[in-house]
């Protein structure tokens, strides 16, 4: 395998993780989050911390899921005063807010990021192979959620959040469940990023990104596990694949996104399976 | 009368200087078939939702089960034994007719969301969801999305899913409007039979000639407050309710 091809297919398998675990805020749960970047800079530059201070990979990878997580618990309690619409808004506030905040830390690197990264010691194939080996996992827990009882809730709370109070589900704590479970992934992806790249600036976890990835779960088909998974790999190979997308990321994906909740608002899971009720599979 | 199932003390509640709920006390003993009517704004819907918990009151007390609830959410009562449905109906619209009842019927599995989690059985829900489907005369309609129901068969599921939760007392706010009248008498008859298998029932409804037949005890609410209070057929005679009403269906009612 060239170098090229094991970078690419890391890239795939950190946004598979990405994109899934925004689906379980957003598709599973209904919290709309356009701030999923903030979560996995976050994650990122714990991990990229705590490398260079023990230089021991499980230690990191915790770090960067405990920091997603806080983080994402905290923009979770906010949620509970917004309704969804203005937690849109927050959110994107909340992406903003982090990457200026790094811009201005000189012990995050400020504009320039931290470069310093000691390598995982697995090599790059066995950097790729854990990546994907968590992107697996990432799959398997989204589906095994929505499988279950909590699963079964989120759809309640996504849909009525006062119809499910009457039937006994607090949709507080299922909000925040949803938020602490999808950002301590976002922040697992972060750290992975950090491991794979070696060097991490804040550009990579702007809003952008975040826009990116709610195209990957608008597409995909919200509340779909293996429709997004399936939306964040093309979406990550097309800009690869076809150059000068890259140059217009924002524009590509913010109307891809446009296009797919106007036209589709099911997502390729629907247009594929035909009827909403599938559309959770 | 044994210890109230429910009991209302002195509520009241106003929106913009509007008094929509003023002073209102009244106890429901176990088993008990209290019928609620009152003009259209009387504010028999928000008395509903503060007994369930949606609205707080400004001042007064609700009690489940010997239990001070007031400033309980929603959830908690639920799981204290409270029911309701909703005079808007509000099913589940993107789940099946099945799913809307088996998740009322798992509701113990889903009080804590971690708990929730590492369980996956739904098998003696679905077992329970369909006898209640049965039940409340929706057989049939299983597999269908709640979405793509009439609304006789909604008012129906929202029945159902009240009784999923294996309440104590279950509020219902109007669950025969915009049915026909053969449909609203077996509803009716279907609310009976929930009530004669032990559940304490308060029924919010302008259907007077069903809510009179059904009910032991009529309370009648008019600008928020208790005007009538008592033996159905001895209330609907008071003066004051008469007026209240003013209309036709107390002419229709006393002449029939
Ligand atoms: N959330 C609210 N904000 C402001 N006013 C409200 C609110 N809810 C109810 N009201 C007002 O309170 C009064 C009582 O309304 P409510 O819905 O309880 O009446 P109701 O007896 O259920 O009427 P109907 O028979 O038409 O259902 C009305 O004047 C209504 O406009
Ligand atoms: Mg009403």
């Amino acid at each position: 395998m060239s170098a090229y091809t094991i970078s690419l297919l890391s890239i795939v398998g950190i946004n598979v993780i990405l994109a899934v675990s925004l689906n379980i805020i957003s598709g599973f749960c209904g919290q709309i989050s356009l701030g999923h970047g903030a979560f996995y800079g976050a994650g990122a530059y714990a991990a990229a911390l705590v490398a260079i201070a023990t230089r021991n990979l499980p230690l990191a990878l915790i770090a960067g899921m405990l920091v997603g997580s806080v983080l994402g618990l905290i923009v979770g309690f906010a949620s509970l005063r917004v309704r969804s619409d203005f937690l849109a808004v927050t959110t994107i506030g909340i992406n903003f807010l982090f990457t200026g905040f790094v811009r201005k830390q000189g012990w995050l690197g400020a504009e320039m990021g931290i470069s310093s990264i000691p390598a995982s010691g697995l090599g790059a194939s066995g950097n790729m192979i854990m990546i994907e080996l968590f992107a697996a996992a990432t799959i398997a827990l989204s589906l095994y959620v929505n499988a279950s009882w909590m699963g079964f809730a989120f759809r309640a709370v996504a849909e009525d959040e006062d119809a499910a109070a009457t039937l006994a589900i607090n949709g507080i704590s299922y909000k925040l469940v949803a938020f602490a479970l999808g950002t301590a992934l976002a922040g697992l992806a972060g750290a992975l990023y950090a491991y794979f790249t070696q060097f991490i600036n804040v550009d990579a976890f702007d809003f952008i990104t975040s826009v990116m990835l709610m195209a990957m779960v608008v597409i995909g088909g919200i509340g779909s596990t293996v429709g997004v998974a399936i939306a964040a790999i093309v979406l990550t190979l097309l800009p690869e694949t076809f150059r000068f997308i890259n140059e217009y990321r924002l524009l590509v994906f913010g109307g891809l996104l446009v296009l797919f909740i106007s036209l589709a608002p099911g997502g390729l899971a629907s247009l594929f399976h035909g009827t909403r009720t599938r559309l959770r599979r | 009368m044994n210890a109230p199932v429910l009991a209302l003390h002195n509520l009241a509640i106003s929106f913009g200087g509007v008094a929509a709920v003023d002073d209102v006390s009244f106890a429901i003993g176990r088993g008990d078939f209290f019928g609620l009517i009152g003009p259209n704004g009387a504010g028999k819907t928000t008395l509903i939702r503060l007994i369930s918990g949606i609205l707080t009151p400004n001042s007064g007390r609700v009690e489940l089960l010997g239990e001070d609830v007031t400033h309980r959410s929603t959830a908690t009562r639920v799981r204290r034994g409270l029911a309701l449905t909703h005079q808007i109906v509000r099913p589940f619209r993107t789940m099946s007719v099945l799913d809307n009842v088996v998740l009322a019927a798992g509701h113990m599995r889903t009080v804590d969301p971690l708990r929730a989690l590492l369980q996956m059985d739904r098998h003696a829900e679905r077992e329970r969801a369909m006898s209640i489907l049965r039940q409340v005369g929706l057989a049939g309609a299983e597999t269908k999305l709640a979405g793509s129901l009439p609304l006789g068969q909604l008012k129906r599921l929202e029945i159902a899913r009240a009784l999923a939760l294996d309440p104590t007392v279950v509020l219902l706010d109007e669950p025969l409007a915009g049915l026909n009248n053969s449909e609203a008498a077996e509803q009716i008859d279907m609310i009976a039979g929930v009530n004669a298998s032990g559940v304490t029932i308060l029924l919010v409804e302008h259907n007077l000639e069903e809510v009179i037949r059904a009910s032991r005890r009529l309370i009648v609410l008019a600008n928020g407050r208790v005007i009538g209070d008592g033996v159905p057929h001895d209330v609907m005679r008071q003066q004051d309710v008469r007026a209240a009403y003013l209309g036709e269906s107390v002419e229709t009612y006393a002449a029939g």
